[in-house]
Parts: structure tokens; sequence; C-alpha cells
């Protein structure tokens, strides 16, 4: 039998479940853990950490989740690959050097971090160069909300995660790689495929887009049968068991809950999915129309004959700025008419708003229970047993959406009837940091790898 | 005949910015053609009117038996900027599966459908 490697995902994204890592290395044999940590809008959270405190700026559950997984780490060869790093990648890894030491496994423990996604310290002098950062979706030049940008990272690909591999780390600790890069990088360094080897590296991004969700391909969040998956409460996370020539079996641990199926992975294929033609990332552009998806026995399903292409020479970047603030405010209106006296008093709040030359860019009004979901497609309801009033507020003047937060809960008392569900308190004042996609020549990125013994 | 997507697909969504994705798989590879040719961008956007603000895209997968929608201007801006309850677009899918699909009785049955209730 031709050797495999197995690579198995112990976070879909940053909140997921603390026992996942563990479970995976536990619960039978694996070669790496891979961790995918980073959202769009997480950068700029960890961002605003760091100016607080410079040792901060990284996804801090990937410490305990370090601490979890360090016998693996340290006595059975177990590899651990994860964009933890945020935006402070060196201090994400000085932290996993305290867990190793505090674990007794200090010698045992070799870290590669990798940088150079950062783009907020050249911003500038780019821009100056005439590199627009024009907005994906709008068109407009980043200009227009320069002064308000609180962090610029390019999205960087398997080159520096392979190499950190290459010499000797066993924890691998990047700030914006791609999700797909920290799944397809190991298979890469293991099997020694090209960086013109498209057809392979696509089947590695699709291994990788598979497990990204975590459990989200193996029973977690699947709509077909969903009564009859099994055991949720035991649910295994997904493991990729992937060959040289590029095919693999999505599967998880023997034991566990879930399930792995043709149904299940190809929800997940289809997740937050553009044109499936062209699924670009900085190593390949995979083309989705060539997976071919087979039940290979319970819980595992093959996957093969994928095909990619050359890449573009740009790189995506992730920039978030600030836009204003907002708040959310809920009330429970009851039967009989409940979402009569739940549109009463969303007129009559506004009504109040407007007296009071509350200034905002949008407010957004929804009927949970009724139709906040489905809207129009949910059709007439009915003698609904209750419905929750839910407003939002956005915009510019920060006064505004406070004085919104007063003005909730006086409805109690002064508004239409039978209204309870105000115990959480005033809505909670936020500071709106956006997310705005760009694209920047892939040559004006360095990215470096340090390897710390 | 009447038939419900929901019995005859499964579906699951997510976003990009403001544009929700909606991937719609058969249930079954033969009933893939079905919805190859009930589910045109044009349906889709009937279905989705006063809902979006924006076009459709659509994409095809026969290699999964499934359709991917975009739908422009689902989402109230998106991301952080979404004031709404499902700002991530995560239930589209389920309401992209209200949809009845109309099929001709013989065709109904030879594919064994189950008639919407």
């Amino acid at each position: 039998m031709s050797r495999t490697v197995r690579v198995a995902a112990g976070q879909g994204f940053w909140g997921d479940w603390l026992e996942a890592p563990r479970r995976q290395v536990e619960g039978g044999q694996v070669d790496y853990l891979m961790l995918d940590y980073l959202a769009e809008v997480t950068m700029s959270i960890l961002q605003k950490q760091k100016e607080r405190d410079p040792r901060m700026g990284y996804a801090r559950d990937f410490i305990g989740a370090m601490d979890s997984v360090m016998p693996a780490v340290a006595d059975r060869g177990v590899k651990v690959i994860a964009n933890a790093g945020g935006v402070n990648p060196p201090a994400c890894a000085d932290a996993v050097r305290d867990v190793a030491r505090s674990r007794g496994a200090a010698g045992k423990v070799t870290i590669g971090v990798v940088t150079g996604d950062d783009l907020l310290p050249y911003l500038d002098e780019l821009i100056a160069q005439g590199h627009a950062f024009a907005n994906m979706e709008t068109g407009a030049p980043l200009g227009s909300v320069r002064d308000r940008v609180l962090s610029a990272n390019a999205y960087i690909g398997s080159e520096p995660i392979v190499e950190a591999l290459a010499r000797g780390a066993n924890v691998v600790v990047t700030g914006r790689s791609t999700d797909t890069a920290l799944t397809m990088a190991p298979l890469r360094h293991e099997f020694g495929w090209g960086a013109t080897d498209w057809d392979r590296l696509a089947a590695g991004i699709v291994a990788g887009h598979i497990i990204e969700c975590g459990a989200q391909c193996s029973g977690g969040n699947c709509l077909y049968d969903w009564r009859d998956i099994p055991d949720l409460a035991n649910v295994g996370y997904p493991i990729v068991e992937a060959s040289a020539d590029g095919s693999f079996v999505v599967t998880k641990h023997q034991g566990t809950g879930g399930r792995v199926s043709v149904h299940t992975v190809a929800e997940q294929l289809v997740y937050e999915m553009g044109d499936p033609h062209s699924y670009i990332t900085p190593d390949v552009i995979a083309d989705f129309t060539t997976i071919h998806i087979e039940d290979a026995g319970p819980d595992r399903v093959r996957v093969h004959g994928i095909r990619g292409r050359a890449p573009t020479d740009k790189l995506k970047v992730s920039i978030a700025y600030r836009a204003g603030f907002k708040a959310v405010g809920t009330l429970v209106y009851s039967w009989p008419d409940a979402l009569e006296k739940a549109k009463v008093a969303d007129r009559v709040l506004r009504e109040r708003m407007e007296r009071l030359g509350l200034r905002f860019d949008e407010i957004l009004t929804e009927f949970v229970g009724a139709s906040a979901t489905h809207g129009p497609l949910a059709g007439t309801p009915v003698d609904l047993p209750e419905v929750q009033l839910r407003i939002g507020v956005r915009g510019q003047d920060r006064a505004s959406v406070e004085r919104f937060t007063r003005e909730l809960a006086p409805l109690v008392l002064n508004g239409p009837p039978s209204v309870t569900g105000f115990a959480g308190g005033r809505p909670k004042v936020e500071e709106v940091v956006a997310y705005w996609p760009a694209l920047v020549d892939k040559s004006v990125v360095t990215t470096k790898v340090e390897v710390l013994k | 005949m009447k038939v419900r997507l929901l019995d005859i697909a499964h579906a699951r969504s997510g976003d990009k910015g403001d544009t929700a994705n909606v991937g719609v798989i058969a249930m079954r590879p033969e009933w893939y053609p079905l919805l190859d040719r009930a589910l045109t961008r044009e349906r889709v956007a009937a279905h989705f009117r006063g809902v979006i603000t924006g076009g459709v895209e659509r994409f095809e997968l026969p290699n999964l038996s499934a359709l991917n929608f975009l739908l422009h201007g689902a989402l109230g801006g998106g991301g952080t900027l979404s004031l709404k309850t499902d700002a991530q677009g995560k239930v589209f899918s389920t309401a992209m599966l209200r949809m009845l699909v109309d099929v001709p009785e013989d065709e109904a049955k030879r594919l064994q459908l189950p008639a919407a209730p």
C-alpha cells in the first residue's frame, strides 16, 4: 500500500470547540493537526488587542489547544500548523514556547514562525508607488478610508509553511495564511510536490477547503438526513488521508459521532463557493468542477480527479477599517396579536427617534419568529405564540447610536402590551470594523520564515 | 405535479461580502438534470425578489450533482456592516428550498419524486 499522510482538522474558526484539537490527536493516528483561527474580521480585532498590549494580537485559544496536545507533539511526532499568529506571530510563538517549557517539552518543540503578510507598515509607501488597493466589490480606492484603516494583511500561500517544515519545525505559526494552505502545505512537504504541480496542489487546496470548517464536513450543520446523523455530542472532526498522487479520503476517528458521507462532503464543498471553475489561491487555481467524490465505506469518502492551473500574479489583501457604530436590541411580544404589537412598537420607536433627530445610515427592523431570516418567502404567519422585535441601527454618530440604546427599554412600560424579554439590559454600542477586500501584486509581498529551536 | 425543492435537494449557503452563495445539491444523482432544468437564473432571481437587491449568477457542477448560485446584495452590506440576523447568509440555503418545482406527471413517476404535501 502506498504511503498516506493524515491531516486532522481541529478548529474551524476562532471560537470553535475547545475539545476538538485534543480529541483529534488522541482518537487515533494522525500526522498533522491543522488549526484554522482566522475569519475576515478577526485580524482587525487582533490588531486592536496588539495596540493595547504589544505582546497580544494572536488567537489566545491556540495556547490552550497547544497545552492540550503537547504530549502528542513532544512524544508522538504529531506536527501542528495554525494561522493563530494573527497580527503577531512572534508573540504567539513565544507563548507556545512557554507552554512547552511548562510541560517539560522545551527541547522537543521547534517552532516555525511565518511573517510578512502584514502590509500595514508599508501601506502608505505602497499607495504612493501606485498600488490603489481598490475595493474588489465597489472599485473605490483605499485612499477614501485610509485614515481609518486598522489592519492590512495579504493572504499568503503554502510556500513559507513548506519551508518551515523543511527546516525542521514541528509547530508552524502563521499570520494571514489562506485557510486551505494550512492543509496543502504539509502534503506538499511530505510528497515533494513541485511549485508548478498544479493538479496535486489543487487537490491539496480542495482537501483544505473540505476540512477548514472543522465538523461542518463531518455531520455538523448538515441538512441532508440531519435527524439521523448519529451522536453529534461526540462529533468527530474530519481527517484527510492523502496519497502522493493527489487523491485523498475524508474520514474521522472510529468511535466518534457525526458522519462522513458524499452528502456531508458535498455540502461543505459548495460552502462559500464563487465561480467553481476558478477557486483562486496564491498557489494555484483549483477547478471544483473536476472534483470526483465517491463512497469508500462507512464514514469514508474518496476524492480524486482534481485539476488545477497556474495562479494569478496578485494576492488578495484583507483590510479592516473603522466604519462607524452600531447597536442591536430586542424585545419579545406575546400572543395574542404578537406580530401586530411588535410592528406597532417598531413604529413608535422610529417616530421617537425621528423626533429626537437621531442620525443613522441604516435602521433595520426584523420580526424574529415571523420573517427575520426568510423575509417574504416565509409567507403570512398565523397566530404566532410570540415574536421577537429586533431593531438594529448603524451610523457615524456615536451619540445617536448611544441614544437608541436608551429608547428601547421604555417601550416596556410606555408602548404596546404583552412585552417581555428585556432582562439582558440595554443594547451594547459596538464600533463597526468593516472589511475591505483588495488585490496587490505578489511581487510586493515578501514572506519570512524563522525557526526557533 | 408540484414538487418541493426541499424534498429533492439539500443545500448549504455562505457569504462573501454582500453576496450570499447557495449551493443546491440533488439528493440523488438522477434528479440533477431536473434541478439543472428547473433552477434557471431567472427562476431563482424571481424566487428571491424582494429579498435581495442585486442580480443572480448561476454555475453548474454536474460532478457533484449541484448548482451554485451567487445572490448579490443579499446581506444588508455584508460582514460587520450588516444589521441582519443572518448577516453571513447561513440560512439562504433553506430559503431556496422553499421553492416549488413543476414536473410532468410521467417524469415525476419515473424519477420517483415525492409529491408536495
